[in-house]
């Protein structure tokens, strides 16, 4: 009989997540992951800015704490001196696509042989809720109170189409959260991140869609349903770059 | 070892080598790039690693990530890109991560020029970036100090877990002159605390955010405890003719270099005059200039700055002498003569402040 226990790969620290938030199954599919591949003593996480701030309580392998957007800085800087250790960040979409853009862009570019999980909620969460760069048009945020227009704001941006452009990227794909059998194919696209680079072939991202219910103002049931009828449509899900197909095709 | 000729840039680079640096970071900025073009053609082949960054913010946190895996780790760069990785040197010195950091000043503010200039003196030793923290910042005076200094920083950060910082300037890193490299092993030293993977052992974390103030403020005075420590131990200077002077000169770097030409010039002339040198400029060295100011002696500071160095030594004269200044700006080099002729202004001509 297979009982449902915590990953090795967490901590048995209490998360500090606001009900309805889709960060602690994203942990989860991240530490099963680790666990399932067997590589959590040589596995160093690298926590971002952001609502996952402390990401690295809640990871139970070595982990180092960026500044806001270089995490992928602070993961070459790591992945180039222990070329043989596994090395991933756990990024939101203020640090990743907004602040952080150049390092994230860069990091692909080079095929920096690193794993990126980046969770997009559409809004700066641990702010109190400020337009994110993926904010949707017409979402209301604390700095769009009467909604993002693109006379003001321009438009959400789709990191992983934009990444996907870039011939360092490996794997690139985009899943979600709102229901079981998403968060199931959500769990293999990070596991076969993380294989990407077992593998050496360069820099995997998987874009995880996720709720903020809180600051989105909705319950937590409602805000999956919002970012399945909303997020999903305006960020689609899927491969988008994946060398490992590409060389079947061939 | 026989002595090589060699340009400062390249000295610091070699010595950082030499020194067990293993990781590189950079991105180019005049009057800098030699030491970047010498790591990229060196380090590979010794058995390290060179990365040209996409900017300095990204380079100064792969030094980070580096430096948190235990490797001795190096970035360079000139006066705007330091200020680009300050938010990035903050984080290294709250970390306590080992690390160094060359500074090949070039004149500012803003884009500025790309001539020598000691306009970073308040950014290197007073912060630079935000929150209470310190760098140990060593200014070299000669080609052969640019790489004394470099191998002395890798084993300074190690032993204190702290970013040092060689600030030198556009100057003495193009300049070549005769250098003979240290022949020591460095003083490696184990970093258990490092993130090289948790194999047998509890997870390492490398991190700077507490944000609980009882906590934090603890941690804010175990760092301030560790700096007093360092100045304690880690002061350094040098004196040239102080001992009957009549007026000692400060200064560090390119200007120390002209103002001990003017000390010459001037005792030739019969006036007393000597000069105090500072090497670390932090922890600042006031127990000379303390010592000096007995009431009898007048302070001259010379700087490539507009009044920088000059607060420290007022500081550490304490009002027992008038301080005197002078300077040039924007690229250009105090010369011999022209400091000359300030003392002679000062010691004959009875030029008060």
């Amino acid at each position: 009989m297979r009982v449902f226990e915590r990953p090795e790969s967490l901590t048995e620290k209490q998360m500090h997540y606001c009900p309805g938030c889709t960060h602690g199954i994203i942990h989860r599919l991240t530490a099963e992951a680790i666990d399932q591949l067997g590589i959590r003593e040589k596995t160093i996480g690298v926590a971002s800015v952001g609502c996952s701030v402390f990401a690295y309580d809640y990871f139970n392998c070595d982990m180092q704490q960026a500044a806001h957007g270089r995490a992928p800085a602070v993961a070459t800087g790591i992945k180039r001196v222990l070329p043989d250790r596994v090395v991933f960040t756990y990024q939101g979409d203020g640090d990743l696509a907004s602040i952080g853009t150049a390092e994230i862009v860069h990091a692909a570019a080079r095929g920096e042989n690193i794993t990126v999980i980046f969770v997009n909620n559409a809004i700066y969460g641990m702010t109190s809720g400020q337009m994110a760069p993926t904010t949707l048009l017409g979402q209301k945020t604390t700095t769009t109170p009467r909604g993002r227009t693109v006379h003001d704001n321009g438009y959400p941006i789709r990191m992983s189409e934009l990444l996907a452009t870039l011939d360092g990227a490996a794997y690139i794909e985009r899943v979600s959260t709102h229901d079981p059998k998403h968060v199931m194919q959500a769990g293999k696209a990070i596991k076969k991140a993380f294989t990407m680079q077992l593998e050496g072939r360069g820099f995997a991202l998987v874009e995880v869609l996720s709720t903020c219910s809180v600051n989105w103002g909705l319950s937590p049931q409602e805000a999956l349903e919002w970012m399945r009828d909303n997020m999903v449509p305006y960020y689609p899900l899927g491969v988008f770059k994946d060398v490992t197909r590409e060389e079947e095709q061939a | 070892m026989a002595k090589v000729l060699m340009k400062g840039n390249e000295a610091i680079a070699e010595a950082a080598i030499r020194a067990g640096c293993r990781a590189f970071y950079g991105y180019p900025i005049t009057p800098q790039n030699e030491i970047p073009n010498y790591m990229a053609l060196h380090l590979p082949e010794r058995g390290g690693v060179y990365l040209q960054a996409e900017s300095e913010v990204s380079a100064i946190n792969m030094v980070y990530g580096a430096a948190g895996c235990g490797v001795r780790v190096m970035t360079s760069s000139s006066s705007p890109g330091i200020s680009l990785k300050a938010e990035g040197i903050s984080y290294i010195a709250a970390a306590e991560l080992p690390c160094v950091i060359v500074n090949v000043m070039r004149c500012g503010p803003g884009l500025g020029g790309i001539h020598p200039s000691q306009g970073d003196y308040f950014q290197a030793v007073k912060g630079g970036g935000h929150g209470d923290y310190r760098l140990i910042v060593l200014a070299p005076g000669s080609v052969q100090e640019m790489a004394d200094l470099t191998f002395e920083a890798f084993d300074l950060a190690d032993k204190w877990r702290n970013p040092v910082m060689v600030l030198a300037d556009g100057l003495l890193g193009q300049m070549m002159e005769p250098v003979e490299f240290i022949d020591r092993e460095p003083q490696m030293v184990p970093k258990p605390w490092a993130t090289t993977g948790a194999e047998g052992r509890k997870p390492n974390i490398i991190n700077t955010l507490d944000i609980v103030p009882e906590s934090l403020e603890k941690r804010n005075y175990a760092l301030a405890e560790k700096y007093a420590r360092i100045a304690d131990e880690e002061t350094r200077w040098q004196e040239y003719k102080i001992e009957d002077a009549d007026l000692i000169i400060a200064a560090y770097g390119t200007s120390a270099r002209a103002a001990r030409s003017a000390v010459d010039m001037a005792r030739e002339k019969g006036m007393r005059v000597g000069l105090i040198r500072p090497i670390s400029l932090w922890p600042f060295p006031s127990a000379p200039f303390a010592e000096a100011a007995d009431g009898t002696r007048q302070f001259l500071v010379v700087e490539m700055s507009m009044g920088q160095l000059i607060e420290d030594v007022r500081l550490a004269v304490n009002g027992r002498g008038v301080v005197h200044f002078i300077n040039r700006l924007g690229g250009m080099v105090p010369t011999p003569p022209e400091i000359y002729s300030k003392i002679e202004a000062i010691l004959q001509g009875g030029e008060v402040q």
